[in-house]
């Protein structure tokens, strides 16, 4: 697609609604060549599954998300009021609040890792005014951290928290800098994007490379045979919140 | 018309130069903002929205109030809103400009605003709530310019004014519903998840913002010449009274609601509100400072001679018009926040140099008040009583 159609587009756009054209501009919107296009075409669905049994055998391990920080730059501010956080972990009742109950600790104690679910029904990406974060083909939810003007909205619609937004200068407070990963300045929202960049490599997602009991798996939903899909097949899985109407794509097993 | 503004007496340039002040601590203020980030607010990850957006939310049920106004006089030529109708739509000049500096200094990244429209984006709702806001803007800034140059001129307002002075009606009721939707769209805030908030956002608007226009009205009676007359007065009185009674009933609404079907995520948000939720309770004294001035507004305005005195009239507005502050504009907001969607209970209180900016901005509507007024109340001096001009811009002291 060449810049020429991008420009055009733009320039349609902003002429459209000068006169009014909602209707156009809402094919206009769903033609995703006017926003961020994606090259990845084919029958793709990433997601992961994450064991909690194999998880709990790591307490108190923190290796997922000290690996993803580290990768992406990833500031810490250590304090609450300014944290950013791509992966964390949490008991069963944060994670799962609408399915607690007195005794699920006892099967399910946590905590375990949450993050973005790079949802199928992005509520993140249905609020964002500027298509500063999207879905791509292959399920990821990405986002552009030059375009994102800060509003904020992405992180109210978000029902799993997993947005971060900068509310100060983050590149004082990265531990150890990662030359290969972009940082963020101040005012922009950012957080997990599934290791876009490492599986344009041929890599796994750094926190799934990094899981020591190998309770993180990550995989191609579309393909029948692929890892993830074996393990649904053979275990129970919970989402978070999926009576929102999400679809969620990280799966838990219990 | 806009030299008026350059003449006046001692306690009005008093007035200007105060406002000024404040606009100027505020934006000393701001610029600390955009140099350190919105980190010096009390937002956090949890809270993300906070007194800006809220008085952002606020502001455009001030400004959609002008069509109690316009609408009485315009659509049914109910004659005694003649003298108003201008200062209605005035207000909302100012109170939609309030709300779009709101937006500018709740964003992360104001130098990116105009991405918005670069990337116009329909399925978002913030995108369209821009766009209607910006339009009112227009709309109001054109129809009191051009029934103004009319009224200097001693003519009724071109014919081609008209239409657009209609098509204000719907907007100015468009505005505050797409507000609304900004919130009630969302599945992660079950405490916005509410079809009554759009109704409830316009019922609250039309109860503060004629509380402001009637307290404005009082002021002015009592600094310049102006006088809307008893009836206007009145009228405005019982529109606010209805309104708010209106806006009670539907917050019983969604108590109702929320109670009888005994879900927790609906339930725990109203706990926050009014009882806190795990000790924490910054916001309770807030809303029964807020619950105790609606019943006390109500108290008069449902007494029809109590509404008659000024004086008494001017207590119910004041009691009305901090209700429905505390309500919309620390209430609704903050707490679609509190609990988090993990059930984790971070408080959220604005700091100085959120309040400040605040401040200012609201300074700066009142300073666009206090000039709109001016040239409105100047010419109209012209325009009656050409000689009475210099005693119009001096006050009675």
């Amino acid at each position: 697609m060449g810049d020429d159609r991008r420009r055009f587009l733009k320039v349609a756009g902003v002429t459209l609604l000068a006169v009014g054209g909602a209707p156009v501009l809402t094919t206009l919107a769903q033609d995703k060549s006017s926003g961020h296009g994606n090259a990845t075409a084919g029958a793709k669905r990433f997601a992961m599954v994450i064991d909690l049994k194999r998880c709990e055998q790591e307490q108190g391990c923190t290796l997922c998300s000290e690996a993803c920080h580290r990768e992406h730059n990833v500031p810490d501010f250590g304090n609450p009021k300014d944290e950013v956080k791509w992966i964390w972990k949490e008991t069963y009742e944060h994670a799962f609040p609408s399915e607690e109950y007195s005794y699920a600790p006892e099967r399910v104690a946590g905590p375990m890792p949450v993050m973005c679910n790079h949802c199928d029904h992005p509520p993140c990406v249905r609020v964002c005014p500027t298509k500063a974060t999207w879905k791509r083909d292959d399920g990821i939810v990405m986002m552009d951290w030059h375009r994102c003007i800060g509003c904020r909205y992405c992180m109210v619609a978000c029902p799993y928290s997993s947005r971060s937004f900068n509310w100060r200068n983050p590149r004082p407070f990265i531990k150890q800098l990662n030359a290969d990963f972009p940082t963020r300045t101040k005012g922009v929202v950012e957080k997990c994007t599934m290791c876009e960049e490492r599986l344009s490599d041929g890599l796994a997602p750094a926190c799934v490379a990094a899981c020591k009991a190998k309770a993180m798996t990550f995989g191609n939903l579309a393909d029948p045979n692929s890892e993830v899909r074996k393990l649904l097949r053979d275990g129970y899985a919970l989402r978070r919140n999926p009576g929102l109407g999400t679809l969620p794509q990280i799966y838990y097993l219990v | 018309m806009f030299e008026k503004v350059f003449s006046g007496s001692p306690r009005y340039w008093t007035w200007i130069l105060g406002l000024a002040c404040v606009i100027g601590i505020g934006f000393y203020f701001y610029l600390r903002q955009l140099e350190y980030g919105l980190g010096v607010t009390g937002l956090s990850r949890d809270v993300t929205w906070g007194f800006y957006i809220a008085q952002l939310t606020f502001l455009v049920g001030v400004a959609a109030s002008a069509v109690m106004v316009v609408l009485p006089y315009y659509l049914h030529d109910y004659k005694a809103f003649g003298k108003l109708a201008v200062l209605g739509e005035f207000l909302a000049v100012a109170a939609v400009t309030m709300c779009l500096l709101f937006v500018m200094v709740d964003i992360g990244q104001p130098f990116r605003a105009l991405n918005m429209f670069l990337h116009p984006t329909p399925n978002s709702i913030l995108f369209w709530d821009a766009f209607v806001l910006n339009g009112y803007l227009v709309l109001n800034a054109l129809i009191t310019r051009v029934t103004l140059v009319a009224e200097r001129k001693n003519e009724s307002p071109p014919k081609w004014i008209k239409p657009i002075i209609y098509l204000s009606i719907p907007w100015a009721v468009s505005i505050h519903t797409v507000t609304a939707f900004l919130y009630c769209g969302l599945g992660a805030r079950p405490f916005w998840m509410t079809a009554i908030l759009a109704p409830r956002f316009l019922a609250s608007a039309f109860a503060s913002g004629p509380s402001l226009l009637i307290l404005i009205m009082l002021i002015a009676r009592k600094l310049t010449r102006f006088d809307p007359g008893k009836e206007a007065i009145n009228k405005l009185a019982q529109i606010t009274t209805y309104a708010m009674i209106t806006n009670l009933f539907f917050i019983a609404l969604e108590m109702f609601t929320a109670f009888y079907s005994n879900i927790p995520e609906h339930m725990i948000h109203f706990q926050y509100m009014f009882f806190g939720v795990d000790g924490k309770s910054a916001l309770v004294p807030w809303m029964w400072t807020s619950v105790l001035a609606a019943l006390g507004s109500l108290v008069i305005l449902l007494n029809p001679r109590a509404r008659q005195s000024y004086q008494l009239l001017a207590t119910a507005c004041v009691l009305v018009f901090s209700s429905i502050w505390i309500d919309k504009g620390m209430g609704m907001v903050v707490t679609g926040f509190v609990p988090s969607p993990l059930g984790k209970v971070n408080e959220y209180m604005p700091t100085l140099p959120e309040v400040m900016i605040s401040l200012a901005i609201y300074a700066i509507g009142l300073l666009m008040v206090t000039v709109f007024y001016k040239i409105a109340l100047s010419v109209r001096g012209e325009v009656e009583a050409p000689a009475a001009v210099v005693a119009q811009e001096e006050p009675a002291r």
